[in-house]
């Protein structure tokens, strides 16, 4: 049966896309109509201004020709205000993962030690519930005004964000390791270095596994957000350029790139997390 | 000559041989000179740095001549000591003459035809001329170009003329001394309103419009709050006025968020060029040849490297000098339109520099002083300014309006470089001018803040 479930589903994606496509194409013709100005006048104005109407949203074909385009040649550079999308692509990803790994080295020791100390959990659990919610964008001006330096702040942002999922759900899994465990753990004299390590930390490790898929989520959809405020380079970078143009293929190019990253970084991190989780 | 000669003595050369004619050859020349020198140590170092700082001025010699020539030497002696404290470049006396302090250079800029020196001075070489290596990048806001340019991200950078003066004053930031050596555009800005209001074009009907401007401190926000208030609109009261970047401003109009804005090109051109907008006036027939954007840098940047200064706003005046005549600026259209820089069809460009435009409503208008470059930064237009901002409630108090007009507009170099780049600077720093048929005398500047009906002074 399995098989034939996998077809008939990919059948269906694929018919879906098509049913979208062609909503698409048909929403989008151009309308016909008559030049309403002078030839002359229609040379200094978009195709469609000429017959009186507003430009339109590009059709798939259009976007199409953008998607060939920028796929055939993804890493040129003309300078710093023209990089091809793999270049800015790889910025993107390079800035992500580093604010990433350190948002990993510091919540997940600090979820530990918050974690095995029911005192601590009280006590910051104001702190973190006030933070947790802050919008990442509006750390922007902060970090800009404190670190002096866009890219930093833009490193910083993708850092405080992805800090929290992580920093609860390790928090969570390690203050929800089950009592016998620790119970055995406790009979065997094991210190307590040993104990994080040996019992807690296998333990809680699907929980903290999902912290940090949350947390590289969160992290890509910010990157963009904040590459488009602070410029420069980066896939936000590339769709703020393409907006300053009104340029909507290539910003829908980007939008498809930034959706397929993404994926590619869940689906990662998907992989480990399938090595950890265990069975009771 | 000598390391010791008067470089202020037009009669002399720094490069050659003798040069006062009273001496048989040119060693025994300096050894007169450095004696009646060597009697006062100080004397004989300011000599050195001021030679330095000269030379560095004029490479050419024939230009430093002709230039003590026409203005005096003593005049010229004030307009350099404005230029480079000279009490601070003799203690950094270490540092070599005429060397550029570095080559390397980051100049921020907001994709807006009013860059057009700052941009085109890059594919076209104006930079590279002088030495300079510089980058320029593209920045997506005023606010973001003011903090990177104030992070030292930037070492210069395209802004709006009133930036520097709120910098300088403090106003939206924390203060930090700002220069603003050369304008770089004058006129250039429109009030583009949506397509719904093409039988609506009297201002005194649009209480409850949404406009939109690019920052608070900008000339566009002044010239439309005059324009409003001029018909009766309280600009504060009556219509919202939004800052809105750029970029977003076309799309804004489209979704029906505003009802027209008062911005720079190409973003005008563009919302007719996509069938979104209609230029309702150009700002020059609000003040003709108001200051726009401005090209700034920071005090310590003008003192701590007064070579690369240098050579970097002859680059920008040179290449201001080139986009003044008419006849390049089709050619200039071309260079900055692409992504790189503008990133804008190039016939939208086209239609803005050259003034020969389509202006939304199927006429073809040809005004071929829709933009202007000029670079000369008038302080009058800074007191002008100045005065709307007290207007407006920006800065309270009082303002020593020629004082800080003086320290943020540097009027003495850009004539310099002006003469040196063929132009022809204007004899005095400030000039009166009218907006909408009233007159600014910059002398009375605390009056005209007053005199007008709607304010907040």
């Amino acid at each position: 049966m399995k098989p034939s479930q996998t077809l008939v589903a990919g059948l269906l994606s694929a018919l879906l896309l098509l049913t979208f496509l062609l909503s698409w194409h048909l929403a989008t013709m151009p309308k016909a109509a008559d030049q309403v100005v002078s030839d002359e006048y229609a040379l200094l104005v978009g195709g469609a201004a000429a017959k009186g109407q507003e430009s339109a949203f590009p059709t798939p074909a259009q976007f199409g020709d953008k998607l060939v385009e920028a796929i055939s040649d993804p890493f040129y550079d003309n300078g710093p205000n023209d990089k091809g999308i793999g270049i800015q692509l790889g910025y993107s990803i390079w800035r992500v993962l580093v604010g990433f790994a350190a948002a990993v080295i510091v919540a997940i020791p600090l979820g530990f030690m918050i974690g095995m100390s029911p005192l601590m959990t009280k006590a910051l659990d104001p702190f973190i519930q006030v933070l947790k919610p802050i919008s990442p964008l509006a750390w922007m001006p902060l970090a800009l005004f404190t670190l002096k330096d866009s890219n930093v702040s833009a490193v910083f942002v993708i850092f405080i964000c992805s800090i929290w999922p992580m920093l609860l759900n390790t928090t969570l899994g390690v203050s929800s390791v089950r009592k016998d465990w620790l119970d055995v753990a406790k009979t065997l004299e094991l210190n307590p270095f040993r104990k994080a390590i040996f019992v807690i930390l296998p333990a809680a490790g699907p929980t903290i596994m999902t912290g940090i898929r949350i947390s590289i989520g969160i992290a890509w959809l910010v990157i963009v957000a904040a590459e488009m405020l602070v410029g420069g380079t980066g896939i936000g970078y590339f769709v703020w350029n393409e907006w300053n143009n009104l340029s909507i293929s290539n910003i829908l190019v980007a939008v498809l790139a930034i959706g397929i990253v993404g994926m590619i970084l869940d689906s990662l991190v998907a992989r480990v997390q399938k090595h950890i989780t265990y069975k009771d | 000559m000598s390391i010791f000669s008067n470089p202020f003595n037009q009669n002399i050369t720094l490069r050659s041989q003798c040069s006062c004619g009273q001496h048989s050859s040119e060693a025994e020349h300096a050894l007169a000179e450095s004696k009646a020198l060597a009697q006062h140590d100080d004397a004989l170092n300011n000599r050195v740095v001021e030679q330095g700082v000269l030379r560095a001025l004029f490479p050419d010699d024939n230009l430093r001549r002709g230039f003590l020539k026409a203005v005096g030497s003593s005049t010229a002696m004030s307009a350099v000591a404005a230029l480079f404290p000279m009490a601070m470049a003799k203690e950094a006396f270490a540092a070599a003459p005429g060397k550029l302090e570095k080559t390397k250079l980051k100049v921020g800029f907001i994709p807006i035809t009013c860059a057009t020196p700052i941009i085109m001075a890059h594919p076209m070489g104006f930079y590279s001329n002088q030495g300079l290596d510089v980058e320029i990048i593209k920045t997506a806001g005023w606010a973001l170009v003011r903090d990177k340019t104030l992070n030292k991200e930037y070492d210069a950078a395209h802004m709006l003329s009133p930036m520097p003066l709120a910098i300088t004053l403090g106003a939206g930031t924390a203060s930090q001394p700002y220069t603003m050596p050369a304008v770089e555009n004058i006129n250039g800005q429109a009030i583009t309103l949506a397509m719904k209001h093409k039988d609506n074009r009297d201002p005194k009907n649009w209480k409850g419009f949404k406009f939109a401007v690019p920052f608070d401190y900008s000339m566009h926000a002044y010239l439309l709050r005059y324009y409003l208030a001029e018909f009766g609109i309280d600009p504060d009261v009556d219509v919202q006025i939004r800052v809105v970047a750029p970029p977003d401003m076309v799309a804004n109009l489209r979704a029906g968020n505003i009802d027209g804005f008062l911005a720079p090109d190409p973003v005008n051109q563009r919302a007719v060029y996509d069938g979104v907008g209609f230029i309702h006036i150009l700002s020059k027939e609000i003040w003709d040849g108001h200051p726009c954007c401005a090209f700034a840098a920071s005090k310590e940047f003008v003192t701590q490297m007064p070579n690369t200064y240098s050579a970097l706003l002859r680059a920008i005046i040179q290449a201001t000098a080139y986009a003044s005549k008419a006849e390049n600026r089709k050619e200039i259209a071309a260079a900055i339109a692409p992504k790189n820089y503008l990133n804008q069809p190039v016939t939208v460009v086209e239609q803005v520099l050259t003034g020969t435009y389509a202006d939304g409503l199927g006429n073809i208008k040809v005004v071929p002083d829709r933009i202007g470059f000029d670079p000369f930064p008038w302080e009058s237009f800074a007191v002008w300014i100045l005065t709307q901002m007290q207007r407006w409630g920006q800065v309270n108090g009082e303002v020593d309006y020629q004082k800080v007009a003086k320290d943020v507009f540097l009027a003495t170099d850009a004539a310099r470089l002006m003469k040196e780049a063929g132009l022809t600077p204007p004899t005095t720093n400030s000039k009166s001018f009218s907006v909408m048929g009233k007159t600014f005398n910059p002398a009375e500047a605390a009056a005209y803040s007053r005199s007008f009906k709607i304010g907040r002074v």
